[in-house]
């Protein structure tokens, strides 16, 4: 024997996606069709056929893949990349149309926490409710019950109806249920984002602990730290198939980095074809390195610089370039203007080529990669001119030979941006009655 | 049809492929199901808790946040009855025949009737009621209109007891025939899960069986002997044709154990056995043919 657990054959699954849009009708034939409806949605449903006008979509498509017992395997992708019609089919909640999955064991799905929990049942009824209908047999409920409520922190209000609890004590008391259940294999779809931030860590050192029981764990989220602490192996979906699969950081990053690689460059041609209106247009921008290079890497100490070259087309607008930087996960670290130079501000713009550039100091941002949206706008009254996401995009390296926040700490540095900031440490020598009376080291 | 009735088989053969091949254990195949499908009646036994616990669930929350809570139970019934001998038993004067007053008689046929009204439109907006637990978890989905009918059980038996209430105010004694009263009960289990199950299924892509079923059940009292003793219809031919209607069975050979009225249960209850079974049946099949895409559309 073997040590597969699940094997997945060009496995694929339609959906239907609602009627199309037809043209006008006429009255007549809505009569007709009206009256002639039942008997053919009778003959339909009968035959099990689907309506003919609907538009059909292949959510999944030729998914292959294979999970050993007691692999934790992410899965991750956008919205709508099929992440969670892949366990729907695999906890047999909905059919494949083609192909073929195995699976050896018991498989339990926590696609939602909470699921058929009843607003007025009481806390311990709801922990059976929920326990059968997610699997478990009412001896394993009855054996794990004590360990689930303590899990849950709700042991005062265990007999009280979860209609009068917090949402907060909801989510802990089904979270507790659901991370109770004993199968082979969990499916676990973005369920960790419940509770307060410490039960959230609880809830996760739960997922470690289950793990490594030898335990099968398919995860699916879009948390990256998550996916990154669980799951040595990802798979990675992209409409529908998948994409990459392997380790973890790998494909995270090719996940991350997959229409925003590094960009230190962007150009139009002509006017027509830039982005902007009858005010204003893009024309070109760019990275640059502190002698004027296009770069798209850079140093932690050196400083970055970005250019942003545009047509002013109509005077009477103060408008002004806007920098928006963004991390990986897109936080926005910072949002910078033009009009913080006080020879550009609040003039009119005559008629032209402008050339702007922002210069963010070395030092600034942590290592990562960064995306650069540009505006061009009037701040009061609101108007925008231009509007456009990461057209730039870079990467901040700290190769550890020179002056940078870590210095020469061989590991990865916390923080967003990465600046050395003055600190002042004062000694107060120690009298000798003071030393006296304060504990001394111990030998 | 049924080619794949013989899932034991299908089970020990795949026990055999795994023992050659690189699983840990035997598998569960996931393929796309074709045409008909077996029943898999051994998974809903398998399932069998939670079966009880959504019972469980219906009953316990059925009468929560109400004044009179199990009285509605009782309630219903009864004051049908009282608005039914006062119309039909005073005012039309229909006579039950034998010696048994109309409330009796017409309450003898509410206590089924409300069981098998009530199981009949739970069970047809079970799924669309429980939405939310099918589009996440796995169970038969059997389960769900099967619990809706079962729940029903309670209410049935405290409109029961005030039958036989009733039947000692009134000096009435069941005789040994009272012994078939579960067989009675299970045909009336049977005919409102069958039809449940087809509408049920139904509801998930049609929601106008929603606005149907008032009018149907309605509808369905009223050729129903509920209100009149079927003995209206002598020609044994017609009683036969009568006997279609699942619900004459069960009402005639509810109230027959009951009360011992009309003659022993004839062949117009056999049909109306036949009937409700060939509807359980062709349900049951047909429900497990649409379950595949009840996640997809409910």
């Amino acid at each position: 024997m073997g040590d597969l657990v699940i094997r997945s054959q060009k496995l694929g699954k339609q959906y239907r996606i609602g009627a199309l849009q037809k043209g006008y009708r006429t009255l007549r034939e809505s009569i007709v069709d009206a009256a002639s409806a039942p008997w053919r949605l009778l003959r339909r449903s009968i035959r099990g056929e689907s309506a003919p006008e609907d538009e059909l979509i292949w959510a999944l498509r030729d998914i292959d893949f294979e999970v050993r017992q007691g692999e934790v395997l992410g899965v991750i992708g956008r919205n709508g990349a099929g992440k969670s019609t892949l366990l729907k089919v695999l906890a047999r909640i909905t059919e494949p149309t083609v192909g073929r999955v195995q699976v050896a064991g018991r498989v339990g799905s926590l696609l939602e926490v909470g699921t058929g929990f009843h607003p007025e049942l009481t806390g311990r009824e709801n922990t059976y409710l929920n326990g059968a209908i997610l699997g478990m047999r009412h001896a394993e409920i009855d054996q794990r019950f004590d360990e689930i409520v303590a899990f849950s922190e709700i042991e005062k209000f265990i007999d009280t109806p979860v209609k009068h609890y917090s949402s907060g004590m909801f989510l802990r008391l089904a979270f507790a249920v659901a991370a109770h259940l004993t199968p082979e294999i969990l499916l676990v779809d973005e369920v960790l984002a419940v509770g307060d931030e410490r039960f959230q860590k609880k809830c996760m050192g739960k997922m470690e602990s289950v793990g490594k029981e030898g335990r099968t764990i398919l995860f699916v989220s879009h948390n990256m730290n998550a996916i990154h602490r669980l799951c040595p192996r990802v798979i990675l979906l992209e409409e529908g198939r998948v994409a990459a699969d392997g380790d973890t950081s790998e494909v995270i990053a090719q996940y991350l980095n997959a229409d925003r690689s590094e960009m230190d460059c962007k150009e139009w041609s002509t006017p027509e074809q830039a982005p902007g209106d009858s005010t204003a247009r893009l024309k070109r921008v760019r990275l640059l390195d502190n002698r004027g290079r296009p770069r798209s890497a850079f140093e932690i100490r050196e400083p970055v610089q970005i250019e942003v070259e545009y047509w002013a087309l109509d005077s009477k607008q103060p408008f002004m370039p806007i920098l928006l930087i963004h991390n990986e996960n897109g936080v926005c670290i910072l949002e910078t203007a033009a009009n913080h130079d006080p020879a550009y501000a609040g003039k009119s713009r005559k008629r032209g080529i402008y050339r702007s550039v922002c210069r963010v100091p070395g030092n600034f941002f942590n290592e990562g990669m960064f995306h650069v949206d540009v505006l061009v706008r009037v701040l009061v009254p609101r108007r925008y001119f231009v509007r456009e996401s990461n057209l730039l995009s870079f990467r901040i390296q700290d190769s550890g030979s020179g002056l940078s926040v870590k210095g020469d700490f061989p590991k990865a540095w916390s923080g967003v941006v990465a600046p050395i900031l003055p600190w002042q440490t004062e000694i107060r020598p120690l009298g000798s009655t003071a030393a006296a009376s304060l504990p001394k080291a111990r030998k | 049809m049924v080619h794949r009735l013989y899932l034991g088989i299908k089970d020990y053969m795949n026990n055999q492929e795994s023992l050659q091949n690189e699983f840990v254990g035997p598998t569960t195949d996931i393929v796309p199901s074709k045409g008909w499908v077996s029943l898999r009646l051994r998974e809903v036994w398998a399932y069998r808790e939670l079966l009880y616990f959504l019972t469980w669930r219906d009953i316990k929350v059925r009468y929560k946040q109400t004044i009179l809570g199990a009285a509605w139970a009782i309630l219903q019934p009864f004051l049908t009855m009282v608005v039914f001998s006062l119309f039909f038993g005073e005012l039309a004067g229909i006579e039950p025949g034998g010696e048994i007053p109309y409330p009796v008689f017409s309450y003898a046929g509410l206590v089924p009737w409300t069981f098998f009204v009530y199981g009949l439109s739970q069970s047809s907006n079970s799924l669309v009621g429980n939405a939310q637990l099918i589009k996440k978890v796995f169970f038969p989905r059997l389960v769900v209109p099967i619990a809706s009918v079962l729940s029903g059980l309670i209410d049935f038996g405290l409109a029961f007891m005030v039958l036989i209430g009733m039947m000692l105010v009134y000096g009435i004694s069941p005789s040994m025939n009272v012994l078939w009263l579960p067989l009675f009960l299970l045909l009336a289990f049977i005919t409102a899960l069958g039809v449940g199950l087809w509408l049920s299924a139904l509801n998930v892509e049609y929601r106008d069986i929603r606005y149907m079923v008032p009018f149907l059940t309605q509808f369905w009292m009223f050729i129903s002997p509920v209100v009149y003793p079927s003995s209206l219809i002598e020609n044994e031919l017609l009683r036969i044709l009568y006997g279609l209607n699942p619900m004459v069975g069960v009402l005639d050979g509810f109230r027959w154990a009951i009360l011992g009225t009309t003659g022993a249960p004839g062949p117009m209850v056999a049909v109306s056995a036949v009937v409700a079974v060939i509807i359980l049946i062709s349900g049951t099949f047909y429900f497990r043919r649409m379950e595949r895409s009840f996640a997809d559309v409910v």
